[in-house]
């Protein structure tokens, strides 16, 4: 086990090292001179020489890294040109509502994806698992702005349920929060939970094949205890992991569903920094959400071990 | 008795006279699903090609006596806030996806195929390098990526196909190499290596052909996720620039105008929904029917 979080956390060096080179490279990417680009509206000389001397441009790439890399190990992840406020206070300020958000899509998408895949394997060939294959289908396939849009329309605007934007942190009151991310969740997990549900069928019915449930159905064991006690949890162990691993799935869903439903995290927060060409906001943006992926992604890894005997070595 | 039993079989070309190709498409063609999916597509397909001749009203014509009409029998999907016809508008949005489909889908393929050969087939420090810069792409959430690639180059359709295309790249490289991997030690690469072929040979056309199929089943799934993508860009202002229509920015001006004008998200949102239905409906055919496993 220790081997192997070793030889994971040193395979990690790397990888983050190419993660920051390709959020680095992105200023690379900007037509012209970048100096010229950051200063927007601003003619001023004095401005972009300015702006030059703070990001280094005067000097050479590598060089630029160099003082870039430093900052951001230090927590420094530059500052945002609009509103001159620390990009990382930032980051930090809106976080905890996607991380509301998405906790709650993670929720949704389980309590659909799980059980509609277990129904679709148990009852092969039936109405039901054509039902639930179709239901996969539909969520992945759907554009989840337009499920957005068209959520709005039924619930907020014809039924006048829920309400079509905005946000209510949770402390401040949990119903009304309840209430203005209740859709946008649905929308963000309902895509994974078609996922899930495909993952879930397909562990299934490998399950449902082997050995040991044969060997419990010979036993005389009823179906019901056959399939939840001995089947399921077998199967379900790699699925609990992708759940960590859809979070990109997630993460890029929030870009848009918070774009429509006006809730003020981590995805708005991209999308206003790229309309106020607030490049700095953009890398760092692209820079936690690597990071929180890698970071998933290995505790994933570990949990699949710890959960999985024969893999501890 | 056994005579006029075999008598009356009919005599088919039996699975080992058909190349796989043909196998492969047979199979397919039995899938409904897949069949409907091609269908679409092929009409899609159609319409954006000959949109000029199909559509009844100048995509771009505003018209400020026709703002916001429902739909009616001169206008099938009703008009727009600028007094647009939607129908037409649709109809050319499809051109935006289906081009930004392809041609992201093309430039992945382009560079994430030979990476991933020669990082599979390689190995060593070359494979090792390739391999972290794929993790290192794949950490970044593909929207995200694109996204941010899109806000550095410029907003402009050609810009945002070059970022979904760059954001599809490491699932390539990943799926050529680890496809790679498994191949290179069979015995006819063995053989091949044995004749005395050239490396750049046995790479090209020993091993890319047979590394074909799960290419093609993973670019199918992908052209899905590109015209979402696509969409999502244009949503945000990343992709087609106004007045050009596309099905993206369309659903952009349409939740404006959601409490009068509802038929305006409505059209754009369904014609994503069924190309990218239509196209994950052929991968996941193409994958069944060229898994060589299945009947």
């Amino acid at each position: 086990m220790l081997n192997f979080l070793g030889r994971r956390l040193v395979q990690l060096i790397p990888t983050l090292f190419f993660v920051s080179v390709l959020i680095f490279s992105l200023q690379q990417l900007l037509p012209g001179d970048p100096a010229l680009v950051m200063a927007g509206e601003e003619r001023d000389p004095h401005v972009i020489a300015q702006i030059r001397a703070q990001y280094h441009l005067d000097q050479p790439v590598p060089i630029q890294y160099v003082y870039w890399i430093k900052g951001v190990l230090s927590g420094d992840f530059g500052e945002s040109l609009r509103n001159k406020v620390p990009v990382l206070s930032l980051i930090a300020q809106k976080l905890p509502v996607t991380i509301q958000l998405a906790s709650m899509a993670i929720v949704i998408a389980f309590l659909i994806g799980i059980p509609a895949g277990i129904v679709s394997a148990v009852k092969k060939g039936t109405a039901w698992d054509y039902g639930a294959n179709l239901f996969a289908l539909w969520g992945i396939s759907t554009p989840n702005f337009w499920l957005g849009i068209m959520l709005i329309f039924l619930f907020s605007i014809e039924l006048g349920w829920l309400p079509a934007s905005g946000y209510v942190p949770p402390s401040e009151n949990w119903r009304a929060s309840l209430a203005s991310t209740i859709m946008p969740a649905f929308v963000l997990g309902n895509a994974i939970a078609a996922i899930l549900m495909r993952h879930t069928r397909s562990a299934m019915l490998q399950v449902l094949e082997s050995d040991y449930v044969r060997t419990a159905r010979a036993k005389g064991l009823s179906e019901r205890s056959v399939i939840l006690k001995h089947a399921m949890r077998n199967a379900l162990t790699p699925i609990i992991t992708l759940g960590a691993l859809e979070l990109g799935t997630l993460l890029s869903g929030a870009v848009l569903t918070e774009q429509i439903f006006s809730i003020p995290g981590f995805g708005k927060l991209i999308v206003d920094a790229v309309f106020n060409r607030d490049y700095a906001v953009v890398q760092g943006v692209v820079l936690t959400t690597a990071t929180i992926y890698i970071t998933l992604n290995l505790i994933a890894d570990i949990a699949y071990v710890l959960v999985n005997p024969r893999l501890r070595t | 008795m056994a005579d006029a039993a075999l008598n009356a079989l009919p005599i088919t070309v039996s699975d080992e006279l058909e190349s796989p190709a043909r196998r492969a498409l047979r199979r397919l063609l039995k899938r409904k699903g897949a069949v409907a999916g091609i269908v679409v597509i092929a009409a899609f397909m159609l319409l954006a090609l000959f949109a000029p001749l199909v559509v009844p009203y100048d995509p771009i014509a505003t018209s400020w006596s026709l703002v916001r009409k429902a739909p009616s029998a001169q206008h099938w999907f009703g008009t727009d806030d600028l007094g647009r016809d939607i129908f037409s508008r649709v109809i050319y949005g499809a051109r935006a996806s289906l081009m930004a489909g392809a041609i992201s889908v093309g430039i992945a393929l382009c560079i994430g195929v030979p990476f991933g050969l020669l990082s599979g087939y390689r190995g060593g420090f070359i494979d090792g390098l390739i391999s972290r810069i794929t993790d290192a792409m794949l950490a970044c959430p593909f929207l995200i990526l694109a996204i941010a690639l899109a806000a550095f180059l410029g907003p402009s359709l050609g810009n945002a196909m070059i970022a979904i295309g760059i954001s599809a790249t490491p699932i390539f490289v990943r799926l050529t190499r680890g496809q790679v991997m498994s191949i290179k030690v069979e015995d006819y690469i063995e053989a091949a290596h044995a004749m005395g072929n050239p490396r750049w040979r046995i790479a090209l056309f020993h091993i890319l052909p047979n590394i074909m199929p799960a290419l093609l089943v993973q670019a199918t799934l992908s052209i899905a996720a590109a015209i979402i993508a696509e969409a999502a860009l244009s949503f945000l202002g990343l992709g087609q620039q106004p007045p050009a229509p596309s099905w993206g920015s369309m659903l952009n001006s349409a939740q404006r105008f959601l409490t009068n004008a509802p038929w305006m998200a409505l059209w754009p949102g369904f014609a994503i929904f069924l190309v990218v239905l239509s196209f994950n409906l052929v991968g996941d055919g193409l994958r069944d029917a060229l898994d060589p496993r299945g009947r």
